[in-house]
């Protein structure tokens, strides 16, 4: 037995529907890594916890943040830095619909890392990336924006673990910040599309939980450490049977 | 500004938090402080969401900075209250693997007095 429900509870449009398995209508010029895959969060992770907080002020900028929010939804693709891609569903940014992502694992590099996010939660003010297992990170991303003192501000926010050890590795040896500077990117990018001339973001990093958690070690299993080198390997026996059927 | 209040309510050695209102992103202070209102002893927090109208993504993310902390100190951290939909939230979101979900406080207190 549940507590009674006496009405519709006012978010009850904006979270995703209940999934075991992920699927999506996006469609990616690489790999799907996404499709049959559980979603992972922060709780699912290995690495540290960390909260990253990245702020820019839209100053002079005549847009409430709901307008804000609907602009950076529309647009989700065009703010990513050069050389990431972020493949919408048909549906757009909608609770429970899945998108496909390329990134490179280093900025410029030629390789591609294929992976995917779930829209875990989408409201009028903010909306939530939840990552699928094979992910490098476990976590949530809320994208959000609100009036600090008089001034609209855009904040992308997440909460994350390195999904397994050699994430985890790669993050001590410089990752971690190469994603800071991605999300920092990605703000200053819209907030150049809205007219700011120089954007300034501002980060705050938490690490919340220092603990690195070995019980999901066996996420390795879907690591995507493991899953590149492999797919790099067999990409030409793809591109012939493309050949092939073509 | 938030619309949250969260009374604290120590039964033995489990702490109940009462939620009443919202939970978002901006319900840290009232939840950090209701949390640090448990006493030393506490080896148990339950988490009363009868009374809880809303929960957004930040409100979630919450919990788990909550998880954490009841973690470090070695407390478990339990749920009651859940209609249906906030039930579906915390399996949505994998957290029912580290919050045990209860039908009622009793129920719930009983398994805080078995850890």
């Amino acid at each position: 037995m549940t507590a009674s429900e006496p009405r519709t509870p006012r978010d009850q449009e904006s979270w995703a529907q209940p999934v075991d398995r992920l699927t999506t209508t996006a469609k990616s010029t690489g790999v799907d890594t996404v499709t049959g895959k559980r979603v992972a969060g922060p709780v699912q992770g290995f690495g540290q916890m960390w909260q990253k907080t990245f702020k820019v002020r839209l100053d002079d900028v005549a847009m409430d943040p709901e307008a804000v929010v609907a602009h950076w939804k529309a647009g989700f693709p065009t703010f990513w830095p050069k050389g990431a891609a972020f493949y919408a569903p048909l549906a757009g940014i909608t609770p429970g619909e899945v998108a496909l992502l390329e990134v490179a694992p280093i900025p410029g590099s030629p390789v591609k890392m294929s992976t995917g996010v779930m829209v875990l939660y989408a409201d009028r003010e903010s909306f939530t990336f939840m990552t699928p297992e094979g992910h490098a990170l476990s976590a949530w991303i809320t994208f959000s924006s609100f009036k600090e003192g008089g001034v609209t501000v855009a904040q992308a926010q997440a909460l994350e673990r390195t999904s397994d050890p050699f994430i985890e590795l790669t993050y001590i040896l410089g990752a971690n910040k190469m994603n800071d500077r991605f999300w920092e990117q990605t703000l200053e990018n819209l907030a150049r599309s809205l007219g700011v001339a120089a954007p300034s973001v501002t980060s705050v990093k938490v690490c919340v939980d220092k603990r690195r958690q070995w019980r999901y070690v066996r996420n390795l299993r879907h690591s995507p450490a493991v899953s590149m080198p492999l797919s790099m390997l067999t990409a030409p026996l793809r591109w012939l049977r493309r050949r092939r059927s073509a | 500004m938030t619309d949250t209040t969260i009374d604290t309510v120590q039964s033995g050695t489990a702490a109940i938090l009462r939620i009443h209102g919202e939970i978002t992103g901006g319900s840290d202070p009232e939840l950090m402080a209701a949390y640090a209102k448990a006493s030393a002893a506490t080896r148990s927090v339950v988490l009363d969401f009868a009374d809880m109208e809303y929960m957004n993504s930040g409100g979630i993310g919450l919990l788990v900075t909550l998880l954490v902390r009841t973690q470090r100190a070695g407390q478990k951290l339990l749920a009651v209250g859940l209609t249906e939909h906030y039930r579906q939230i915390l399996g949505l979101t994998r957290l029912d693997e580290v919050i045990s979900i209860h039908d009622d406080e009793a129920s719930a207190l009983a398994a805080a007095a078995t850890t």
